[in-house]
């Protein structure tokens, strides 16, 4: 019986660079199907992306693709771990292109590269068609010029991409559990109505989609849940049968640990109704999953079930956010509370006075300001330690670039004109971009989706 | 019969923030298994909706998933914004699952806090 194996080399844009390594390095000696995947997406990436290409068509791809794959390129060619990544971002195209020169570079020959189009909504609708439909989420852009409409495509387009016998497959906006779905599809041929296995080839994307995420990062709590060796954590590797059924395991000689626990804790994230996770290829119903354990870092996953997707496809649109300035200024030691306080009131009452009508928060962190609200209402009554650390913070978004660069200038102006001894000011003022989802007819999208093998 | 203490639910339970949107989920696993129904008696959505009110939350659905011992928090509106629009240092809410665990207080028997814990 096949069992098919994929591994996660990154999680996110800025995921640890080398992580891959050794998850081919393990997927090296198994015998039978293996896939690398690369999840480098956010919603906000992709806007920035089209920005990019807008001025520079060669560009527009994951600036990751440069630090990710030269790494684990020969190998991955050398041994058959076939590459299924988004680091096509707004640009597979000339991303592929440039994975064609990585590979010329480090002497990989006969590399065949594909890409899959289509989940660009200005390609073939237009800015005004796709400004008409309600939002579901997110803030209203009407009225701005939009940057990027793109609709989460599904597993099937990235399983046609693999059929034309390619050795990378590059997308743009996928659901990330269509990465593992994908090669899934390609490998056991489930049908589109296949709804209990899709539903597993889901799940077990969604589990990768994080890369460390379920094999100890971001769950390690010191002293309550230990994870040894954060500092080489090994990336999760998934032994998908043709029945559905997985185990999540990890690379070989690598730290972190794969429990039922980092397991539960990856299956819950993000997700909202837990019996109805919709993607575009199938509603992913969890509450029957079961976990097992199957081995040292070795979890079997069984019990997904699934039901017809929606009709609609969602979509990311962006917008121009304006920007956000953010300033910061430590004051330490005896009293540093009351002085760290005092500096928040005198730039709030400076801003006032000089006419900045924006919604402003300015807060002192080693206060509990993460949890607390823009008025900082939350830590009023409570009994802070007067000595110690603490740091103000100002932050305010504008649409003019000059009201963040003056509430910045309020804060560095403490240095002679404020409270004694604060330190250590940083600011910046980062553009912004905003986003809202919307629902999409899928006759339109799939019309326009389709796979191509991109040459050198 | 086990003598029952006051903790954190930090004491008992793990749990994880993810963000969509303005929305936030936050997941609660206990440690022990025989710590699960004292979760689902006892940590309600009111009590969630409360503690997140002054972050603008609006209401709270929780599902129960005892096939993975996890109850699954849904907190609508508590993003202040979410990457939108929030002015906080956490636009995502990723922290918010450690204020969940560190103010929501449960009333177990001792045996529910892990043997090697802090907390005991």
């Amino acid at each position: 019986m096949t069992t098919v194996y994929i591994g996660s080399g990154a999680g996110f844009a800025g995921d640890r660079i080398d992580a891959g390594v050794a998850v081919v390095e393990t997927l090296k000696q198994r015998d039978g199907p293996r896939y690398l995947i690369y999840e480098v997406m956010g919603e906000r990436t992709l806007a920035m992306a089209q920005r990019i290409k807008m001025d520079d068509p060669d560009l527009g791809y994951s600036p990751y693709l440069e630090r990710y794959l030269p790494r684990v390129l020969e190998a991955c060619a050398e041994h058959g771990v076939r590459i299924v990544a988004n680091l096509g971002n707004a640009n597979p195209v000339a991303g592929a292109k440039r994975v064609h020169q990585i590979a010329e570079d480090l002497g990989v020959e006969g590399l065949r590269v594909a890409v899959v189009h289509g989940d660009n909504l200005l390609e073939f609708m237009t800015a005004d068609e796709i400004a008409a439909i309600p939002t579901i989420e997110g803030i209203s852009i009407a009225g701005k010029e939009l940057v990027a409409a793109n609709a989460y495509l599904g597993a099937r387009p990235v399983a046609a991409a693999l059929a034309l016998d390619v050795d990378v497959v590059l997308v743009g906006r996928t659901t990330d559990a269509a990465l593992v779905l994908g090669p899934l599809i390609h490998e056991f041929g489930w049908a589109e109505d296949d709804w209990a296995h899709l539903a597993a080839g889901t799940l077990a994307g969604h589990l990768l989609e994080c890369g460390g995420q379920v094999t100890g990062g971001y769950f390690c709590d010191p002293g309550f849940k230990d994870v040894p060796g954060m500092d080489d954590l090994g990336f999760p590797i998934a032994e998908i049968k043709g029945s559905g059924d997985f185990v999540i395991t990890k690379a070989e000689n690598t730290g972190g640990l794969v429990t039922k626990a980092t397991v539960t804790e990856q299956i819950l994230y993000e997700v909202h109704d837990p019996a109805a996770y919709l993607t575009p290829d199938v509603s992913l119903d969890i509450t029957g999953v079961t976990l097992e354990d199957a081995g040292e870092n070795r979890i079997a996953v069984r019990g997904a079930q699934g039901k017809p997707p929606p009709e609609t496809l969602k979509a990311t649109i962006s917008a121009d956010g304006g920007w956000l300035g953010e300033s910061e200024l430590t004051y330490a030691g005896p009293n540093a509370l009351a002085r760290a306080r005092l500096a928040a009131d005198i730039v709030k009452a400076r801003c006032e006075r000089n006419g900045v009508a924006e919604l402003m928060r300015v807060e002192v962190i080693g206060t509990g300001a993460v949890f607390d609200n823009d008025a900082s209402e939350r830590q009023r009554g409570t009994n802070m330690p007067k000595d110690g650390e603490f740091r103000l913070r100002a932050a305010v978004r504008t649409n003019d670039k000059d009201i963040a660069q003056y509430v910045n200038d309020e804060v560095l102006s403490l240095f002679c004109s404020g409270p004694a001894a604060g330190g250590g000011y940083r600011c910046s003022i980062t553009g912004q971009v905003n986003t809202a989802s919307i629902l999409v007819p899928r006759g339109p999208v799939e019309a326009h989706t389709r796979t191509e093998e991109i040459l050198p | 019969m086990s003598t029952s203490v006051t903790v954190p639910l930090h004491a008992v339970a793990h749990g994880r923030a993810g963000d969509k949107g303005n929305r936030s989920n936050i997941s609660v696993i206990p440690y022990k298994p025989e710590t699960y129904p004292h979760l689902r008696e006892q940590v309600t959505e009111a009590k969630i909706l409360e503690l997140f009110r002054h972050k603008g939350a609006t209401a709270v659905t929780r599902y129960d998933l005892p096939n993975l011992q996890a109850l699954n928090f849904v907190i609508d509106n508590v993003l202040e914004g979410g990457v939108n629009s929030a002015l906080s240092q956490d636009l995502h809410g990723k922290t918010l699952s450690f204020l969940l665990l560190g103010e929501i207080e449960v009333t177990v028997p001792r045996t529910c806090i892990p043997e090697e814990s802090p907390y005991l």
